[in-house]
């Protein structure tokens, strides 16, 4: 049997086909083909990263040792990923706004772009994560080593160190060709993703594989195996509830704050609806992965000698039977769940080190005179390359030095508990505002002082970092500072104790801290705009391409130049480029353009910045500079809200002014109507006693005279009688004490009495009139109306002084009201008493005799108890009076008050 | 900006979604709720505790049964609103 060389046959084909796959997918991504590659499905799958070997082995031995608590490994991420809505939807978001590229990233960017804090976060991502790595690398090792005892053709063992050192050789030339092939933006890798979500299929179909043949070939069934369950050590469900609870919180946390976890769910992510589908998807795929575990421990237990170590259960129960098919799947199974943990965490991690260790530090020493921009692009990708091998290098450091014997669960454990130290920053950061950069360092400082003296360097045992004496008695002898019991807490879990006195301090300093210390204004802004994603960013479109950058530009210029010229200006430049459309290729030409364009409304600084945000790298996510684009548009609406302001005011004044003009004028004429009223009274009264002291006093006139002076006194009196009839009707008008008589009347008809009563005669004084315009039916009181007109064309016959006077009667309608204009040829009114013609005693002109001044204040009046108004209208012919009347008998509600 | 009032009454579908969305805040906790309920079943040497047959199958019922409330859920909060604010103002 040669099962050992067919096992490296089969591992060398699987990796090459694992190459090409990634390799497809690459390319597949480049020529923009690959929409499958973006399907819900892989994202779900790729979240399977979780999943490590230590799932894949250490789970049934972990079930082997304390039963079914290894669900709570599971049963966190569920919970977690059911419950999308409130954490991952948000995070996924922040990270596609604010183009996220790790945890660090996210972390950092969170508190004002800090890159102490981002080291922070990397030395503990890289310090919690290369234990993990090297879980892996064991994992690899030992179910090589198993298949090697197995082989009886085989003499010499392989060393474990010399399998583990060509599997990290072999991780690290995979991770570098997929996972720094390009230094997107984006910082998301196809081919990488693609091969993940390929081994997410192989390990759920090994691990399914192993489950039915333990439960239907060894067991005979489903009946037996669960009679082999309850005959087995972990018969009874005794699983401590602090670790029941305790684990599953850990999990969760860990779910949230893995770096490669991060890096599958956030910096991965396609498509925000990807979540949707992983909601329900990948709890599924981890109860299949979690089914089987238990029968196989099960059976393990009882078919396997004593001794045995129960983490490989899945690999020595088809070896001992031997099924070497299905041991070399299962093997696979565990490849698969080890590689890519190992890929994954590597990217992440370079990604991390060399954006805020290598690169600042690099920076700094050149002194910042990379002008050339490839120049970067090569250090950064070079710095990632080193990052990946000085990663896996430490994992394999750490499992040289460990000597690969603690159980794999611990490891895994104490893992978690370090990066469940991000969590407070995290939440803390998704939703509270009032966290800052000073509280986050705090919090993760003292969390991670807690873990590592309570967990991590008592991990490596005694001796190697902390003295037994410390571990029993305390540093120096305090009790309560013991790393297995703080504060007094004897008798707890170790992972338990460390997990909840580390995150539990890690926030408190953290919420303590951020209360009392000031964040900078950047922390604030990101504050806000991580804590109110929902409200300032869009829909999550992808960023890809020239022409996507172009129309981030268009939209941008928009806001600050106005739709039509940034479009105008697009467009030209579209066509010198020799494009149609809108969207020109963002060349320098192009952009120092537009910078000069908008230079002009925002500033050259400004100008310059908002395009390198945009084009550039994103320091400032564009969101930002939309909105700074709109608070300029808000201060210049407000700006020009003021001047509107200012411009009502103005007008305002004028207003005032006229009114009080106007009232000067009127006080003027009350003075006058008392004088006037006086005169126009004294005038018939004197002439009335004149003539009647001449027929009381003077004997002998004749019949004749006497008739004379008799019809002059009666003229008189007839005028004074009409003097204080017209006084009479203005007065009650003005009290609106007139009871309206309302009837319908065509207008034509209404105009024909008013030209008789005004004593118009065609042969004295032409009358122009458009019959048709005039058939319209009134309803209104018409003989007030007629009243009206009667007066206006007796003033037009009065005092048009024309030698071929005329008058010109129209009519027109707009709207609901009915206009009539009255237009004589003569010389019209002074513009200086147009304002007064309507008041009470206003005469035009003194040499002629006429009336009281009462005409036109009696014709102001009844027109507004009709509900329409008369007016003069200036810059006609002559004199122009226009009477204004709603068509509906709009005056009659106003009438019956 | 943040002064244009909330409206009382929304359309029945966006009343719907919203349901949908606060359906989907109660998964983790009716999770947390199912997930502890074996504790109650453990036994505490006098009286014997439940079979870890019995939990694991109960565990095994609950899981399904939040991944298809889950996947009901999601598939009525459909994509094109996938982001109904919690407290958005405009």
């Amino acid at each position: 049997m040669a099962t050992l060389n067919v096992l490296v046959l089969v591992s060398i084909l699987y990796v090459a086909f694992l190459f090409a796959v990634a390799f497809g997918a690459d390319r597949a991504a480049a020529r923009g083909r690959g929409t499958w590659l973006r399907s819900p499905l892989v994202y779900t799958l790729s979240l399977s990263v979780y999943c490590t070997a230590w799932t894949f082995y250490g789970a049934v031995g972990f079930a082997a040792r304390s039963g079914l608590e290894f669900l709570t490994i599971y049963l966190g991420p569920t919970l977690i990923i059911i419950g999308w809505w409130w954490t991952l939807r948000k995070m996924v978001r922040v990270g596609r706004s604010q183009r996220i590229t790790s945890i660090a990233d996210l972390i950092s960017s969170r508190f004002g772009k800090s890159n102490a804090l981002a080291v922070c976060v990397t030395l503990l991502a890289v310090i919690g994560t290369t234990p993990y790595i090297a879980l892996q690398l064991q994992s690899v090792t030992l179910s090589f080593a198993a298949f090697a005892e197995a082989d009886p053709t085989r003499t010499d063992l392989p060393s474990p160190q010399s399998t583990a050192l060509w599997v990290a050789a072999g991780l690290v030339v995979f991770t570098i060709l997929f996972g720094t092939r390009n230094l997107d933006a984006n910082e998301r890798h196809h081919g990488v993703v693609m091969a993940i979500a390929l081994e997410a299929v192989v390990k759920l179909f090994a691990l399914l594989a192993v489950g039915v043949f333990v439960v239907w070939g060894l067991s005979g069934g489903i009946e037996p195996t669960l009679a082999r369950i309850d005959a087995s050590a972990i018969a009874t469900w005794e699983v401590p509830g602090s670790r029941w609870v305790g684990l599953t919180l850990l999990s969760a946390a860990a779910f949230l704050c893995l770096p490669r976890m991060f890096q599958v769910m956030v910096v991965e992510n396609e498509d925000e609806g990807h979540l949707r589908t992983a909601a329900w998807a990948f709890p599924v795929y981890l109860m299949l992965m979690s089914l089987f575990v238990v029968p196989i421990a099960a059976v393990g237990l009882d078919l396997m000698p004593a001794g045995t170590n129960p983490d490989l259960f899945v690999l020595t129960l088809p070896l001992s039977e031997g099924r070497e098919g299905l041991a070399i799947l299962s093997f696979l199974g565990g490849f698969s769940s080890a590689t890519s943990m190992v890929i994954v965490a590597a990217i992440a991690l370079s990604t991390m080190v060399s954006n805020h260790i290598v690169m600042p530090i690099w920076l700094s020493m050149t002194g910042g005179t990379a002008v050339m921009s490839g120049d970067v692009r090569n250090v950064a990708l070079l710095a990632r390359r080193l990052s990946i091998g000085l990663i896996l290098f430490l994992g394999y450091l750490y499992f040289r030095l460990s000597g690969g014997g603690a159980a794999l669960a611990a490891i895994g454990l104490i893992s978690f508990v370090g990066v469940a130290q991000f969590l407070p920053a995290l939440m803390g950061g998704l939703f509270w505002r009032g966290a800052n950069r000073v509280g986050a360092i705090a919090g993760l400082g003292t969390g991670f002082v807690i873990w590592a003296y309570c967990l991590f360097l008592p991990s490596f045992g005694p001796t190697v970092f902390m003295p037994q004496s410390v571990l029993d008695i305390g540093p120096f002898g305090i009790g309560w500072m013991r790393p297995g019991a703080l504060f007094g807490a004897v008798g707890m879990d170790p992972v338990i104790h460390a997990f909840l006195w580390s995150v539990s301090l890690n926030a408190l300093v953290f919420v303590v801290v951020s209360i009392f210390s000031f964040p900078r204004p950047v922390e604030r802004l990101q504050g806000a705009q991580f804590v109110n994603v929902f409200q300032h960013s869009g829909t999550s479109g992808g960023w890809s391409g020239g022409l996507a950058q172009s129309e981030d530009l268009l939209i941008m210029s928009q806001r600050i130049m106005g739709a039509d010229e940034a479009q105008a200006l697009f467009s030209s430049a579209a066509r010198e480029q020799g494009i149609g459309g809108y969207l020109p290729e963002p060349t320098p030409d192009f952009l120092s353009q537009l910078e000069r364009a908008l230079a002009g409304s925002v500033g050259a600084a400004t100008a310059h910045a908002m395009i390198g945000q945009i084009v550039g790298g994103s320091s400032v996510s564009v969101e930002d500079l939309m909105r700074v684009a709109d608070e300029t548009a808000q201060i210049m609406e407000y700006s020009s809200q003021l001047e509107a302001k200012t411009e009502e005011q103005a007008r305002t004044a004028r207003q005032l002014r006229q009114v009080n003009e106007k009232l000067t004028q009127i006080s003027v004429q009350k003075d006058a109507f008392l004088s006037q009223i006086s005169h126009e009274l004294r005038t018939p009264m004197t002439s009335i006693r004149a003539f009647s002291e001449i027929l009381r006093d003077a004997d002998g006139l004749n019949a004749e005279v006497q008739s004379k002076y008799a019809s002059i006194i009666h003229d008189e009196a007839i005028r004074l009688t009409r003097l204080l009839d017209d006084l009479l009707d203005l007065s009650v008008l003005e009290n609106a004490q007139i009871v309206l008589n309302m009837q319908p009347a065509p207008l034509s008809q209404v105009l024909d009495r008013a030209l008789v009563g005004a004593g118009i005669t065609e042969s004295e004084f032409a009358v122009r009139r458009n019959r048709e315009d005039e058939e319209v039916m009134l309803h209104t009181d018409v003989d007030r109306l007629g009243q009206v007109f009667i007066n206006l064309l007796a003033n037009a016959r009065k005092y048009c002084v024309a030698d071929a006077p005329c008058v010109d009667i129209r009519v027109a309608q707009s709207d609901a009201t009915l206009m009539i204009d009255f237009i004589d040829n003569g010389a019209g009114i002074p513009s200086g008493q147009q304002n007064t013609i309507f008041e009470k005693f206003a005469r035009v002109s003194e040499n002629k005799a006429g009336g009281a001044g009462l005409g036109l204040a009696i014709c102001r009046e009844i027109m507004a108890r009709l509900g329409g108004r008369v007016e003069y209208l200036p810059g006609q012919a002559g004199a122009a009076f226009r009477v204004s009347l709603p068509q509906h008998g709009g005056g009659v509600a106003q009438a019956a008050q | 900006m943040s002064d244009a009032p909330v409206p009382v009454f929304v359309e029945k579908r966006t009343y719907r979604r919203r349901r949908m969305a606060d359906a989907a805040r109660m998964m983790p906790l009716l999770g947390i709720g199912l997930f502890l309920v074996p504790l109650l079943w453990r036994g505490d040497g006098e009286v014997e505790g439940a079979r870890t047959v019995s939990v694991m199958l109960y565990i095994f019922v609950a899981w399904v049964f939040l991944a298809g409330a889950a996947a009901i859920i999601s598939r009525r909060l459909s994509p094109g609103d996938a982001d109904p604010p919690d407290r958005k103002t405009g």
